[in-house]
């Protein structure tokens, strides 16, 4: 849950890590996300259309993925962290009866603008489905 | 390798500006309300009207990563709003699949944002084409970068705002080992490491590993000793040779450290070696248990044995005190 109280930026420290988060891979989270972002291509809610293209069952589309970056993040930094950046890099599908564990920690800290950068894995099964950075601006 | 004329088909596209992508609808409750239901994002600043007014946004905002949201299509596809562009900000792929690159796999979603997005906003995006790659070679087969940044923008009377951007790259590729749709399974199976072709040179190479030595090649005839296996010396052209165990004492000749695209199972980055053996000879191999930061070219290492999918034996290398 995010927490009601935002992080100040002096309280981060460099190298701090985020609370992992396991977020189970299901059929409702993939076809839910893919509708939730307006992505109707076949392969997010199709099963059948998903093996057809030679995956074993649909798979979560990316902008699914992005919004679980934010969630994990967002957890951490509270309410009114002002999102600037949300970088990630691709890799293992997500498919149902996975499960898809965060981790990640501060890698920067710009005291001028109060950024801080998160750098970010989340890891199923087969490796990590995503990898990237997060930079959000604290009070 | 690519046609030349490809590359330059391609490349006279970059930097190309493509049209106006509306959005069907203005930044709405119930949508940000559907999306953070199932993304499990519980922030009140999108959700809750008397929080978000008591927050440095006096007022609801919508979640960042809805940011392309806004402007999708929806259920048919290409069903953009009156106005929209009918260019397509992809055409430099159809350039590849003409060339037989077929797959597409995307690498990198990269949102920065300018602002916040505030309730009740319409936007649209326009794109650029921003670049595209020499021809590479990947794991996953070989092809092209390309890279698109599309720029969206708040509508305002008195004058449209930007409000963050999205870098968005592909990769356009024939596959490396096209196969058939692979058999259909109930459930994902753990991809396992590709096992070696074995052959009748080889094949001691591999039974050593198994047993946990490092055999290396001998000709019988001069006692020249040779890495990767072959029928012949290539010293004396003799046919005859036998094997030496190496000691696994061996010197770190060159590197490369794998980062992208990422292939289950490895793990990432995956740092592998150019390895001398101190008997001489130079093989392939991956390293354990290093500092990507801290390898250093004349590094020692030592050889350890490590077994895969319970099938496959091989020598890793790892740093040792000189
Ligand atoms: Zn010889």
């Amino acid at each position: 849950m995010t927490s009601k109280n935002t992080k100040r930026f002096e309280d981060v420290r460099p190298g701090e890590a985020l609370p992992e988060l396991a977020v189970p891979v299901t059929v409702t989270l993939i076809n839910g996300g893919a509708i939730a972002t307006r992505d109707y291509f076949p392969g997010h809610h199709d099963a059948d259309a998903a093996r057809a293209l030679g995956s074993p069952h649909v798979f979560m589309n990316i902008l699914t993925t992005n919004g679980l970056v934010q969630r994990f993040v967002e957890q951490w930094a509270g309410p009114e962290a002002v999102f600037r950046s949300l970088k990630i890099k691709l890799g293992a599908p997500n498919y149902p009866g996975d499960c898809m564990t965060f981790s990640g920690s501060v890698t920067q800290l710009d005291a001028d603008t109060r950024t801080v950068e998160i750098t970010l894995g989340g890891k199923n099964s087969m490796g990590n489905h995503v990898t990237g950075t997060v930079a959000v601006v604290l009070p | 390798m690519a046609d030349p004329q490809l590359l330059s088909d391609a490349r006279a596209l970059v930097g190309r500006q493509y049209g106006r992508v509306y959005a069907w609808d203005e930044v709405n409750a119930p949508m940000v309300r559907q999306w953070c239901e199932i993304m499990g994002v519980d922030n009140p600043v999108y959700t809750d009207p008397a929080f978000a007014l008591g927050t440095r946004h006096e007022g609801l905002i919508a979640p960042p990563g809805m940011l392309q949201v806004w402007t999708m299509e929806g259920l048919h596809a290409n069903n953009y709003p009156p106005g929209s562009t009918d260019e397509n900000p992809y055409e430099v792929l159809k350039i590849m699949e003409a060339h037989g690159y077929l797959s597409t796999v995307a690498v990198n979603s990269e949102l920065t944002f300018t602002r916040p997005v505030r309730m009740g906003e319409k936007l649209y995006y326009t794109t650029r084409l921003d670049s595209v790659s020499d021809e590479k070679a990947t794991a996953l087969g070989t092809g092209f970068f390309v890279t698109l940044v599309m720029s969206h923008f708040a509508e305002k009377a008195s004058g449209d705002e930007p409000v963050g951007e999205l870098l968005f790259r592909v990769f356009k590729f024939r596959p490396a080992n096209a196969q058939a749709p692979a058999k259909v399974e109930a459930a994902p199976a753990k991809p396992k490491r590709p096992l070696p072709g074995v052959s009748d040179d080889t094949r001691f190479f591999w039974e050593g590993c198994e047993k946990g030595q490092l055999l290396i090649q001998r000709c019988t005839a001069c006692q020249t000793l040779r890495h990767p296996p072959a029928p012949v010396c290539i010293e004396c052209h003799s046919f005859d040779w036998d094997t030496v165990q190496a000691s696994g004492r061996a010197a770190l000749y060159s590197f490369v450290v794998m980062h992208y695209p990422e292939v289950p199972p490895f793990d990432y980055p995956n740092p592998i070696g150019l390895i001398e053996l101190e008997e001489g000879v130079r093989l392939i191999a991956g390293l354990v248990g290093v500092d990507r930061e801290q390898l250093q070219i004349g590094q020692r290492l030592q050889v350890e044995f490590q077994t895969f999918d319970d099938q496959q034996t091989l020598p890793m290398f790892r740093p040792v005190d000189a």
